[in-house]
């Protein structure tokens, strides 16, 4: 009975936000003229088709590994803004290496998979050490590590014989073989298939959440996070604590490339998807780093956006999903920082009442 | 010889707090230009009093004069405006400011858009050499030590024309040179007609500086002296501070052993503004022995915990069963057996937003039953934490809810299950029962007691004299980072113990 | 006392200048102090200043504003929707209203409902791309000239002008390549030639600022909000007002910053303008220490190092030599006053880049598109000790709380 109510209580903040965002955009949709349940209609017709859910799902693991690698940081109080950077720059990296590999499946895979992570968390241990040694904020060099990784990319891709020519006017790495490629599976009766590395995903949510709760370096990590000066006179060193955050956090990143490389794409080329970074933050923001609040942020968000690419042709921009996301991201943080701080008086109001039902009955 | 008017005068003032009478029957009468100390051990009612002074709190009953005019006020604004100004403990200024920024913040001199720096300069200058308040008005505030801030605080106060100044603690920061200097500043200001109220536990400072002092204890007045009309002595004062009956020891067998668990030699901290907040403490703790550390808070207890944990740079010796263990990290003490319930629960001891059984596993987290290897382990935390529950009386309906959700009590009386749990060799109990009821702090100092018997070592500090005097094998009293004397409390008096804790000499 | 960043910033500048005019020299890349140049650089660090005067308005309060990427891009779009139907001044005032709107908005999370301040920026910033990207798509595809991304052209523009009188004399004696003095002529020049109105605009603001922040009460008022919100608030100071005035201020400036990318520096309202120069402009506060002086001659720097993105091979080799030297320079510095692991790292770092300098003739243009940013990662390492800011800022506040 506490427990659900406790359930209640943490899916009441992400709901009435959600809530909120859906009325701001039916304004705005209303605004520009056009019919809201019409586009509703659009896009939960569009949505649940056999197809749309493949693809929906396929984009949902990329997002939530995203949205892993950001949460991991943000348990820590540390901002890893420079996802971005550290997945294109892991992908980027992974479909090199992979592309010359001509092993079997269960060996080219796991080596793909930790060239992505070592690379991608070396670009984040960068701004791990300038704060560490530098006291340089975290939020401002991940960023510029963002827009210096895109140029090393480019002149990578471009400039090196990393890069190849894939077809007309598209450079990329060197396509990877068959053997490297990760196999998915059909849903129902659609022709998309889902990404094998779907599971993967589920490994890594498991992951976060065995580790942040059942290790002691979990445990470091959110007490460091909860109460500075509680964990430092508990024994956690507080710079070493921030140096390995950033290097998994910018690890789980070089995952998040990994979905789509290994399961349609098979080349790292320059129209390579970026901006999963920032979907990352915001999914991790949605879901309040918990494993499963991510993925169910995941998932909505990915329904959004594959939903959505039914709206242009009937005159509504999909960007509107973008708004909706925009104000459900800010709602969400508003709503939990209003909740959080009626909790708290909240749980004092109920165990004074039930201490004293026990008084009585005692 | 003319009467002298009454600045200020209280009568009959009573202020209560949900479940504590913090201020009982107060009346006090301060002459014009006069210095007035309030006097009181902690707890005895002065900072309510103080509040209730410069505006912060209104009294619930009784009634407040100034300058023989009933009066009420509701806030600091209010109460400036009527002439009495703070001068706080805790320094409110802005580090990167300079003096004279911080001085006119909130009342600046304007010429048309303008700040009138000039103009404030000059008036300030002419304050400043009135007073003999002189302070540097063009350098940074980070820049200058104690002794200057304290001044900057008073002018903040003189001008907003204030004519009734309440100093609170005054010299707890200061080294006695930078006392003397403000003694010999308070004398100008009451040369001038300034009143000057001065609230301190420190019995042969007062005794230097006032004219007029009163004795709280337990939220009343008790007694009010003049000590340049009749001789006073401080002991006789602090006996009044203190309480003529002292709590009656415990008389039960000695459990001291020749095992010396933890020896200090010559520890000395200095803090930021360079000040040796503890300076060369030596002692040793046996197995089996509880050594208490009375005194005031604020003369370097909390600093000698940090440095006893590593958390703060400190230099001298200390031993841990024989090893030196200067050089070890905070995990590394706490894992070979140090355990502490810290001063501050919220701050160090609790994490508010995580579960009971989470909150039982704070600063043990790398050792049974909370952890095996790498891992958690959360049922036997869990199974652990309803154990401390039982047996510490930890009121809660469950080990699932927020350590935010129980009362102060209740969550002290986890921390000192937590810390007794897993045989620890040597614990520091900083105000072990702060906030715990009558029934429960019994209970606790039973748990210490039996804990001795078996062979802890205990450092004990603690403002409460029944706590202490009931637990300790021995008391050292600190003062102003340094020991003072070291007393047995099987035969220690009030008028000894009071006097070493305030400094009025034997 | 207080005047100490100033010179320490004109040291700085004259000391790069000598340096910049040495590589001139040794490479021959002649381009690199002329008065085009210049003049380039001059207007890019416009809006890279304008976001980082903004960035100061919002910490010197203590609100540390993440979001002005977000507000600068709400700027370009205001700039680019109202320009291309009303003209450009139409278009400024749209783009400051939009970005105030947004810094507004900023505040009423961080201030009012005490949400974190880095993740109510990146709220915005979200939030801000999001609502441009879907109202450009929707109002500019049909527009005549304009697409999903992209607005028509701006109608009109905001006047510009040259002082003949003194950059065509300068621009001779820059074109005679004399060490040093062609340098400066060209650095002086630069600033007379094609000066957009909106650059005079910026150089008011950076002076007003000053003027207002330690000269006036309102200044110091808000000043002390971001210094001890505590003990303004003890002296009767509303602490809460002066965050929220500065928290809007902040985003009208970054507003601004977005009129200047959209009306003068391109014409059009450009998805992606903005490009990261919102987080610059905080890089260039940080490295004026909070100042404005320092920020102007930061965002100088920064504006002289985004422009070189747009010229030819021949400068960014300069570029190289210039970093190179700029490196080694450092690194002795270090040694001498006793840093030496710093010092041997900057040492390493020099030769490093020395040695791609000698053995490569061109470089790639991606060079020069990440030396701004790599360029505040370096400062940003190197700055990080000896900075002032205020005491509370980033922290959060609520009213009547004790300290």
């Amino acid at each position: 009975m506490d427990y659900l109510k406790r359930l209640g209580n943490s899916l009441l903040a992400p709901l009435l936000a959600l809530g909120l965002a859906l009325a701001v955009t039916s304004i705005i949709l209303v605004a520009f003229g056009s019919d809201v349940v019409m586009v509703f209609q659009q896009m939960w017709g569009y949505g649940s088709q056999a197809s749309s859910i493949a693809l929906i799902l396929n984009l949902a693991t990329t997002y939530y590994l995203s949205a892993v690698a950001v949460a991991i940081g943000f348990k820590m109080n540390l901002f890893n803004i420079g996802v971005n950077g550290q997945y294109l720059l892991g992908g980027m990296a992974a479909a090199a290496v992979a592309g010359h590999l001509s092993l079997p499946s269960y060996l080219a895979i796991p080596i793909t998979i930790f060239v992505a992570i070592v690379v991608a968390g070396a670009w984040a241990g960068i701004a791990g050490w300038l704060k560490v040694s530098r006291g340089v904020s975290e939020v401002i060099s991940t960023i510029m590590l963002n827009f210096i990784a895109l140029g090393v990319i480019s002149y990578t891709i471009i400039r090196t014989h990393v890069g190849e020519d894939i077809s007309v006017n598209v450079r990329g790495t060197r396509t990877i073989p068959k053997s490297g490629w990760m196999p998915g599976f059909k849903l129902a009766n659609s022709d998309t298939e889902v990404y094998g590395f779907i599971f993967v995903a589920l490994l890594v949510g498991i992951g976060y959440w065995f580790v942040l709760n059942r290790t002691r370096f979990g445990y470091d990590l959110r007490a460091s996070g909860m109460s500075p000066s509680a964990a430092l006179a508990s024994g956690v060193d507080s710079k070493k604590m921030i140096a390995v955050t950033m290097l998994i956090s910018g690890g789980i990143a070089g995952l998040v490339a990994l979905p789509d490389l290994l399961g349609s794409s098979h080349t790292y080329t320059l129209n390579f998807p970026t901006g999963f970074g920032f979907t990352g933050i915001a999914i991790a923001l949605i879901g309040r780093n918990n494993p499963l609040g991510i993925a169910f942020g995941a998932l909505l968000w990915a329904f959004l956006d594959v939903s959505s690419q039914q709206l242009d042709l009937v005159g509504v921009p999909q960007e509107i999903v973008t708004i909706l996301q925009g104000v459900t991201v800010l709602a969400v943080v508003i709503a939990y920082e209003i909740v959080r701080r009626n909790k708290v008086k909240a749980q004092q109001r109920d165990v004074g009442l039930a201490l004293a039902n026990q008084e009585v009955g005692a | 010889m003319t009467e002298t008017a009454t600045a200020l005068a209280l009568t009959g003032i009573w202020k209560r707090f949900p479940g504590v009478i913090a201020n009982s029957n107060v009346n006090l009468s301060v002459d014009a230009g006069s210095v007035h100390a309030i006097v009181g051990e902690n707890g005895a009612g002065k900072s309510t009093l103080m509040k209730i002074l410069y505006g912060m709190q209104k009294p619930d009953e009784g009634t407040i004069t100034v300058a023989g005019v009933q009066t009420q006020f509701n806030s600091p604004s209010e109460a400036i405006n009527l002439g009495i100004g703070m001068v706080h403990q805790h320094f409110m200024l802005a580090e990167n400011f300079t003096v004279l920024e911080n001085i006119i913040l909130g009342n600046e001199p304007k010429r048309g858009v303008s700040l009138d720096l000039m103009g404030a300069r000059t008036r300030l200058s002419e304050l400043a050499t009135k007073y003999s308040l002189q302070v540097p008005f063009d350098e940074y505030v980070s820049e200058l030590g104690v002794g200057d801030r304290q001044r900057i605080e008073i002018l903040k106060v003189l001008y907003r024309g204030a004519r009734i100044l309440i100093l609170d603690e005054p010299t707890a920061v200061l080294v006695p040179q930078e006392v003397d200097e403000l003694f010999a500043a308070l004398r100008d200001l009451t040369a001038e007609g300034i009143t000057i109220i001065f609230i301190s536990h420190k019995l042969d400072e007062v005794l230097a500086i006032a004219d007029q002092i009163t004795v709280m204890r337990a939220g009343t007045t008790v007694a009010s002296v003049n000590p340049k009309q009749q001789t006073v002595t401080a002991s006789e004062l602090a006996e009044l501070m203190v309480g003529s009956e002292l709590p009656k020891p415990d008389t039960s067998e000695n459990t001291v052993t020749d095992k010396v668990v933890l020896r200090v030699a010559d520890l000395a901290v200095v803090n930021a503004g360079g000040k040796h907040v503890v300076d060369d403490v030596s002692f040793r703790i046996h197995s089996g022995e509880i050594l208490g550390i009375a005194g005031i808070e604020g003369n370097g207890q909390a600093e000698i915990v940090d440095a006893l944990l590593g958390i703060v740079a400190a230099t001298g010796e200390i031993e841990f069963l024989e090893t030196n263990i200067a050089t070890w990290t905070t995990r590394k003490r706490r894992e070979h057996g140090i355990a502490v319930i810290p001063e501050d629960r919220t701050r160090q001891g609790l994490l508010l937003e995580a579960p009971l059984w989470e909150n039982r596993m704070l600063g043990h987290q790398t050792e049974l039953p909370n952890a095996r290897g790498a891992l958690l382990n959360p049922a036997g935390a869990k199974k652990d934490t309803l154990r401390i529950v039982r047996e510490f009386d930890v009121r809660t309906p469950n080990i699932e809810v927020h350590a935010s959700a129980l009362s102060g009590g209740n969550q002290q009386k986890l921390i000192v299950g937590r810390e007794m749990s897993g045989n620890p060799k040597f614990l520091i109990a900083s105000h072990p029962t702060r906030g715990v009821d009558v029934g429960a702090q019994a209970a606790i100092w039973e748990h210490l007691r039996t804990a001795r018997a078996a062979g802890l070592a205990v450092l004990l500090i603690s403002a409460d004299l029944d706590e202490l005097i009931g637990l300790s094998d021995s008391i050292a009293v600190l003062l102003r980072g340094k020991i003072v004397t070291t007393v047995d409390p099987q035969t220690v008096t009030p008028a000894v113990l009071g006097s070493a804790m305030t400094g009025a000499g034997a | 006392m207080k005047k100490r960043v100033l010179p320490r910033a004109l040291l700085l500048l004259s000391g790069g200048l000598l340096l910049l005019s040495i590589t001139r020299m040794l490479s021959g890349a002649n381009d690199l102090t002329s008065t085009g140049t210049m003049s380039a650089a001059f207007g890019l660090a416009v809006p890279i200043g304008l976001a980082g005067l903004g960035g100061l308005w919002s910490e010197r309060a203590g609100v540390a504003n993440i979001g002005l990427e977000g507000m600068m891009i709400l700027g370009t779009f205001g700039a680019g929707w109202a320009g291309w139907q009303y003209g450009a001044w139409v278009g400024l005032v749209t783009a400051v209203i939009f970005g105030a709107l947004g810094g507004l908005l900023f505040g009423v999370a961080t201030v009012t409902f005490g949400v974190d301040q880095i993740v109510a920026g990146t709220a915005i910033n979200i939030l801000g791309l999001g609502l441009t990207q879907f109202l450009a798509k929707l109002l500019f595809t049909t527009a005549p000239g304009g697409g999903a991304t992209q607005s028509p052209l701006i109608f009109g523009e905001l006047p510009t002008f040259t002082v003949n009188a003194i950059a065509s004399p300068l621009t001779k004696i820059q074109k005679q390549n004399w060490f040093l003095i062609s340098d400066i002529s060209g650095l002086i020049s630069g600033l007379f030639y094609q000066l957009s109105i909106l650059t005079v605009l910026a150089v008011a603001l950076f002076g007003f600022t000053k003027w207002v922040l330690w000269n006036t009460a309102f200044g110091l008022r808000l000043r002390s909000a971001g210094e001890n919100p505590w003990a303004a608030e003890s002296l009767g100071v509303r602490v809460n007002l002066y965050k929220y005035l500065a928290v809007t201020i902040s985003g009208a400036l970054a507003g601004l910053a977005g009129a200047y990318l959209a009306i003068v520096a391109t014409g059009v309202y450009r998805g992606g303008q903005t490009a990261g120069r919102g987080f610059i402009g905080l890089a260039t506060m940080i490295f004026g220490n909070w100042r404005p002086g320092g920020t102007a001659v930061g965002a100088a720097i920064f504006g002289y190092i985004d422009t070189l993105q747009l010229r030819d091979d021949a400068n960014i080799r300069g570029l190289v030599l210039f970093g190179t030297l700029l490196l080694v320079v450092i690194a002795v510095l270090l040694l001498k006053s006793g840093r030496r692991n710093s010092g041997l790292a900057f040492m390493i770092f020099g030769i490093v880049m020395g040695s791609a300098f000698l053995s490569a003739n061109s470089f790639p243009p991606e060079v020069a598109q990440v030396a701004p940013y790599l360029t505040t990662l370096i400062v940003l390492a190197t700055a990080a000790q000896r900075l002032r800011p205020p005491s509370a800022d980033g922290i959060p506040y609520r009213k009547g709380e004790t300290h």
